[in-house]
């Protein structure tokens, strides 16, 4: 699934890296656990997270993702935007709350694929 | 075989926010030096957790890294409080972390069995009221 698909069906504002909505993220994971994030291998994921601090932009990277999803319309702070957008990392905000984000995406057939 | 190369960092234990960006320049030199993408993605997220811990249990600390042609070594060496029992720290779920440090996304109980699970050999020396180090290996594939 692109990127531009995932914003497009969470209603989602797109805050940075506009110029990477046409890459493709094969896996997502929900979580507000940055360990549980961590515990999780997959190529040119997406995070979907409520929570807002520099840590999950860390993450995202050391994860080589290549999307955050922020819920419930939680903004990331400037210095979030700007750690993401040397990272190339694409981030946006939906008004979703977290089970609906990820379940729309599930059922649009992003799915986290069996290891 | 040619010398390591070695990168030392100070962890600041006072600065949460600025937690992992020893990790995410330890990340930077691997690309550079070409190492395979696995390799890196390994030992960063080993070194982010193992940082992540420093700053949160143990006041911060110093990290050194070496780099060999066939691995990588991962030091991390705090003054903290030590872990009084090391079987139960490496069990999935089991944390100490206060619901301040869970409510900025940690205290899953998921580090020290990432960690383990990232590197090829890992070792924790703790003394209680000392510190703790812990080396960590990741061979490069
Ligand atoms: N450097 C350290 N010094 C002292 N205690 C530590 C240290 N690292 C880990 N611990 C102890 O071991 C426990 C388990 O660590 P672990 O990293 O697995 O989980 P966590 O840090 O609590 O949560 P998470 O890593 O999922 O965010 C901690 O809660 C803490 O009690
Ligand atoms: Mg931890």
């Amino acid at each position: 699934m692109k990127i531009r698909e995932i914003a497009r069906l969470l209603d989602a504002e797109v805050l940075c890296c506009k110029d990477h909505l046409d890459n493709e993220v094969y896996s997502a994971c929900g979580s507000d656990m940055m360990s549980d994030v961590l515990a999780y291998v997959k190529d040119q994921a997406v995070l979907i997270t409520g929570l807002t601090n520099p840590q999950v932009i860390r993450t995202a990277e050391m994860m080589d993702m290549v999307c955050i999803v922020f819920v419930r319309s939680k903004r990331p702070t400037e210095e979030m935007l700007r750690l993401a957008q040397e990272h190339g990392i694409v981030v946006m905000a939906t008004p979703k709350r977290m089970y609906e984000a990820c379940g729309t995406l599930y059922a649009a057939g992003l799915y986290r694929s069996e290891d | 075989m040619s010398e390591a190369l070695h990168f030392h960092f100070n962890v600041d234990g006072e600065n949460f926010t600025s937690a992992g960006e020893a990790s995410v320049q330890v990340k930077k030199k691997l690309r550079q030096l070409g190492m395979p993408p696995e390799t890196i993605r390994c030992v960063s997220i080993a070194m982010y957790e193992g940082e992540i811990n420093m700053v949160i249990h143990a006041g911060g600390g110093n990290a050194d890294v070496y780099v060999n042609e066939d691995e990588i070594v991962i030091v991390l060496e705090d003054h903290g409080p030590g872990i009084p029992n090391v079987e139960l720290a490496m069990q999935e779920g089991y944390s100490t972390a206060p619901e301040t440090i869970r409510s900025l996304g940690f205290g899953a109980g998921m580090g020290l069995p990432n960690m383990k699970r990232y590197t090829d050999d890992m070792k924790i020396d703790t003394v209680i009221g000392t510190g703790t180090t812990i080396t960590m290996k990741v061979y490069v594939k």
